[in-house]
């Protein structure tokens, strides 16, 4: 352990205010080195997408409390102003989404839009930034590179676009690339193109890459390690292999067997009965609690106690607490 | 199959989620604006419907002697008009025309053109390329130059003058009507029902036009202003209502001779149109915010 | 299987008039083209392909919210349109739809939504409404606390319960799925699937089942429909297809399904590019644009459907080549 991490989130809460307030996120912390890619998984509504937006600073500042510390290469971002919040976006940490039409601009081609990122981040000549839309657009293995750099995104198809929104976010080849879902509207087929380009980009550009998504199948693809997130927290992190083969979580376990891990067919599934709870409030016991077969009377009581094996292999729930304590 | 006790009890325990209309009208009732724009609207009609019970004189008898007496005259609070007539009470009267001749058209064309355009939207094809294209002929025509050339070609009078602004309403109406029951028509349920095998009258009852009458309706409530303008309008030009009859457009037309001597006098016709219609775009901005119902 | 069709769909084609261009010829989507297969009583005949591939064209044609161009479709033996009326097909094949919130009418509450089917079909209100009730605590929802409530007032899964009870009002022999669960959350999506497969057990239902979702049909289906661009690829008994898949596009799609081990990441993209256009498909065989075994004879003529196995049958030039069990 040389090298700080790359990223450094402690105890962050996001909280929104409003007629009814959302408690979004509740005490995330984890660390992110250079070159990993770590995914945030999830279902709707856990907090992976405001989790994101915090390292951007992207949320609404006049309706938004965000608490704890988030450092992207040392620096606050929570405290990050004018110049410096503008460097941080786009040029150390970019972004792509779900639905690229968000992300492109639709009244210009997609190399002026190349260009006119690479301009504002590294000011270069006019020139010099086509040259690297260009290759750019090259290093997304879109065919016929040089006529695409003239086309609107509204002539490309769903998977073209996805791969120029990639080639938008990386122009200024930023530290860390954060990925909300950028495969869930895909077809199969296309998805995995955009999982393999990512994880090659991710190797040739040695960057680090959060990545959300709420498909275990695509997390396996593309982390090293994962955490699982729910009502606004991390309940279980470890490495892609620890979470899939010794998951020990009772949350992990049901989504694994939702995902039809070793399901017999037509048998009935293991499912989590119930849905997730609404946020209004901060939880002040395990969350999963209501939804979880060995809930006991202290998970509804209190916090759930964290099992540490190390730093980045840790579980929050009294059962792997006790197996410990008995051990 | 008799019901048991039991079951009636089970009945009785069902809980009973407000309605979509209790939680609009829940919702309207929050919005300050739209509230204070319902009570005026209240208050004008009233005046209007018990105008002989509050107009404190009466609106077609002046007294050549007291022309156009200013504002704050003794026994006549809002002064008298160019033949002596006290204003306060002909604007109270004049309300009942005024209103009567802003809502009776849209409410008419709200059925007329609703019935049109969700039969059009919802039978699709070629019918509704032909209705449509047919009123797109009308609605092509600015709608006051329409008012004046319908009422022109009927003659003067209330009556013609409400038939011209009807026919000038439907068009609108009906497009908008034509497409909301487009867009309801490709919605799921609906088609879910049409895959229940009902046929289409029961389809369009129970499923589209609830779905539908409510943002036609909210529309409409927003052309009763531009009625009430097209018609005051229409008295101006001497093609709706006649003299002696108190209305606010044809006041204030005969008032504008007087503009020079009692300006104050003169707009109060205009200040009385101007509050209406507003009051009516205001409640009809609230109502369409208060419907927008979201998951 | 030896249970004899429920359902039988011959040669169906529906094609999409769209407008062209200021000089533009008038073009059409072939959304579906020639689709055959039959649907057992009892069984679930899962759907997969691509976005575009005429799903829930051939779906919506099922249950005959659109007519055909052309194809016949026969339930239980009866050709609709001449042993079978529209109404009665209704009555016995109904439809789940993917949106869950546009499947509500959001005037209605859970019960009347329910019991609108039963009584258009002439069954008194009251006995509507008790149905409704029952249904509703059938699919997991109490009726006394749900009958009453509006769709905006339930979560996704909650809605898609209706939905079902909605379908079964009718006691039908067939549902048809379009993406009924795909919409749905992981954790919610499994306590639908155990309720599909309780139900099917139950009432001995038949499902026609679409899905994007790989995972999902191969868990709910007996056997497999596979499309692209509007034509049946290949079709056969679930192992078969997951297994043995013999049309190189199934073997693609199945390729490109994330893997779930660590271990054994996917390394090579199956299938490169997105689908093509519905509107001028491919000549010959439509996949030869992107297959990857592709020769001469593929952009030119249209394989036919061959049988690699009793009820498995796949449309491939390279099939012919080499006869089947070599
Ligand atoms: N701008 C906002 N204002 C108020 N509440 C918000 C806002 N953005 C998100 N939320 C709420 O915060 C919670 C977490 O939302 P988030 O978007 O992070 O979920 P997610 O995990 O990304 O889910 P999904 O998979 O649906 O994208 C949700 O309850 C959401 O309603
Ligand atoms: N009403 C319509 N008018 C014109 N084109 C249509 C219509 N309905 C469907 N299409 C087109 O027909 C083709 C097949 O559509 P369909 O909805 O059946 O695909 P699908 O397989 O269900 O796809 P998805 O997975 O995206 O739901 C598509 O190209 C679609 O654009
Ligand atoms: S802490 Fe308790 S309730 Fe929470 S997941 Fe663990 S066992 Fe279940
Ligand atoms: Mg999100
Ligand atoms: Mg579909």
């Amino acid at each position: 352990m040389s090298k700080p991490p790359l990223v450094e989130v402690e105890d962050l809460t996001v909280r929104f205010k409003g007629a009814r307030d959302v408690y979004a996120v509740n005490g995330v912390s984890f660390t992110l080195d250079e070159g990993e890619v770590l995914t945030i998984l999830g279902e709707s509504g856990s907090g992976k997408s405001v989790t994101l937006k915090t390292l951007l600073r992207l949320l609404p500042e006049n309706r938004t409390d965000i608490g704890g510390k988030v450092r992207v290469g040392g620096e606050d971002v929570l405290a990050m102003q004018g110049r410096k919040l503008a460097d941080h976006r786009g040029g150390t940490v970019s972004m792509i989404f779900q639905d690229p039409m968000l992300a492109l601009d639709p009244v210009y081609t997609i190399g002026e839009q190349i260009a006119e990122a690479v301009i504002r981040h590294e000011k270069v000549s006019s020139k010099a930034a086509m040259a690297r839309a260009l290759e750019m657009l090259e290093r997304v293995r879109i065919p016929s590179a040089a006529r695409r750099l003239k086309a609107y995104p509204h002539e490309m198809s769903g998977g073209m676009r996805q791969r120029a929104m990639i080639a938008l976010a990386l122009a200024c080849k930023p530290k860390l690339l954060l990925a909300d879902e950028p495969t869930t509207a895909l077809d199969a087929t296309v998805q995995i193109q955009i999982l393999l380009l990512l994880r090659e980009l991710q190797q040739e550009f040695g960057m680090s890459v959060i990545f959300v998504t709420h498909d275990i199948g695509v997390a396996v693809e593309v982390s090293d390690r994962i955490a699982v997130m729910y009502a606004g927290a991390f309940v279980e992190t470890g490495t892609t292999r620890e979470i899939i083969r010794e998951a020990k979580h009772p949350y992990t376990h049901g989504l694994l067997a939702a995902n039809l891990v070793g399901a017999k067919p037509g048998q009935r599934l293991d499912a989590i009965p119930g849905a997730p709870p609404a946020l209004e409030t901060r939880p002040t016991s395990c969350a999963f609690a209501p939804r979880c077969k060995h809930a006991m009377d202290i998970c509804r009581a209190k916090l759930p106690p964290i099992r540490r094996w190390h730093d980045r292999r840790w579980v929050s729930c009294v059962l792997a607490a006790e197996e410990h304590a008995s051990a | 199959m008799a019901a048991t006790a039991e079951q009636l009890q089970a009945l009785a325990r069902i809980e009973k989620s407000p309605g979509y209309w209790q939680t609009v009208g829940r919702r309207l009732m929050r919005d300050p604006v739209a509230v204070g724009a319902g009570i005026i609207i209240l208050i004008l009609l009233s005046l209007a419907i018990f105008a002989p019970w509050i107009a404190p004189h009466d609106p077609y008898h002046g007294r050549m002697l007291g022309r156009l007496s200013p504002i704050g005259t003794p026994g006549h609070p809002l002064g008298t008009d160019e033949l002596g007539r006290d204003m306060l009470s002909r604007l109270i009267y004049g309300g009942r025309l005024s209103l009567f001749m802003g809502i009776t058209p849209v409410f008419i064309a709200f059925f007329v053109g609703s019935a049109i355009g969700v039969a059009a939207g919802y039978i699709g094809g070629t019918f509704n390329s032909i209705v449509m294209r047919t009123l797109d002929v009308l609605f092509a025509f600015p709608s006051v130059l329409l008012a004046i050339a319908l009422s022109g070609a009927l003659g003067a009078g209330i009556v013609n003058g409400l038939i011209a602004l009807t026919v000038v309403f439907i068009p609108p109406i009906a497009r908008i009507a034509e497409s909301v029951t487009t867009s309801v028509r490709k919605l799921e349920y609906v088609e879910a029902a049409r895959a229940s095998g009902a046929n289409a009258f029961t389809v369009v009852r129970v499923h589209v036009l609830g779905n539908v009458l409510g943002p036609i309706f909210v529309y409409a409530t927003s052309l009763i202003s531009v009625s009430m303008i097209l018609a005051a309008g229409l008295s101006f030009l001497g093609l709706g209502v006649r003299p002696p009859e108190p209305e606010w457009g044809l006041m204030l037309n005969t008032l504008r001779n007087a503009i020079y001597v009692q300006p104050w006098l003169a707009a109060l016709p205009g200040v009385m149109i101007f509050l209406t219609s507003i009051s009516f775009n205001l409640l009809s901005d609230g109502l369409r915010s208060a419907m927008d119902i979201k998951t | 299987m030896t249970a004899s069709p429920i359902l039988q769909v011959d040669g169906l084609v529906k094609h999409f008039p769209i407008k062209g261009g200021l000089f533009g010829k008038r073009q059409v989507v072939r959304a579906v083209d020639g689709v055959t297969f039959d649907v057992a009583a009892g069984e679930t005949l899962g759907i997969v392909g691509e976005s575009g591939c005429g799903k829930s064209t051939t779906a919506r044609l099922l249950v005959q919210l659109i007519e055909p161009d052309t194809g016949q479709i026969t339930f239980n033996g009866k050709l609709l349109g001449r042993d079978l009326s529209l109404r009665e097909l209704r009555r016995h094949v109904q439809m789940v739809f993917q949106d869950s919130y546009a499947s509500l009418n959001p005037r209605l509450t859970m019960e009347d939504a329910i019991a609108f089917g039963p009584q258009v079909h002439g069954v008194p209100e009251g006995k509507a409404r008790q149905l409704a009730r029952d249904l509703l605590d059938r699919v997991g929802l109490d009726p006394q606390r749900f009958a009453g409530r509006y769709p905006h007032e339930l979560s996704g899964g909650q809605r898609q319960r209706v939905n079902i009870a909605r379908a079964l009002a009718f006691e039908p022999e067939v549902i048809v799925l379009d993406e009924a669960v795909s919409a749905l959350d992981k954790s919610v999506e499994a306590q639908v699937l155990n309720l599909l497969v309780d139900l099917r057990q139950e009432r001995k239902l038949t499902y026609v089942f679409i899905s994007h979702d790989l995972n999902v049909v191969r868990f709910i289906s007996d056997r497999v429909m596979v499309m692209y661009l509007g034509e049946v690829a290949e079709i056969g008994p679930v192992e078969d297809i997951y297994e043995r898949p013999g049309h190189p596009y199934t073997q693609a799609l199945l390729a490109a399904m994330p893997s779930m081990d660590p271990d054994q990441r996917t390394e090579k993209v199956p299938l490169s590019g997105d689908p093509p256009n519905p509107i001028n498909p491919p000549s010959g065989c439509r996949f030869h644009t992107r297959c990857a075994h592709a020769f001469a004879r593929c952009g030119q003529v249209a394989p036919p459907p061959i049988e690699l196995n009793p009820g498995h049958r796949a449309a491939c030039h390279l099939l012919r080549e080499e006869p089947k069990a070599a």
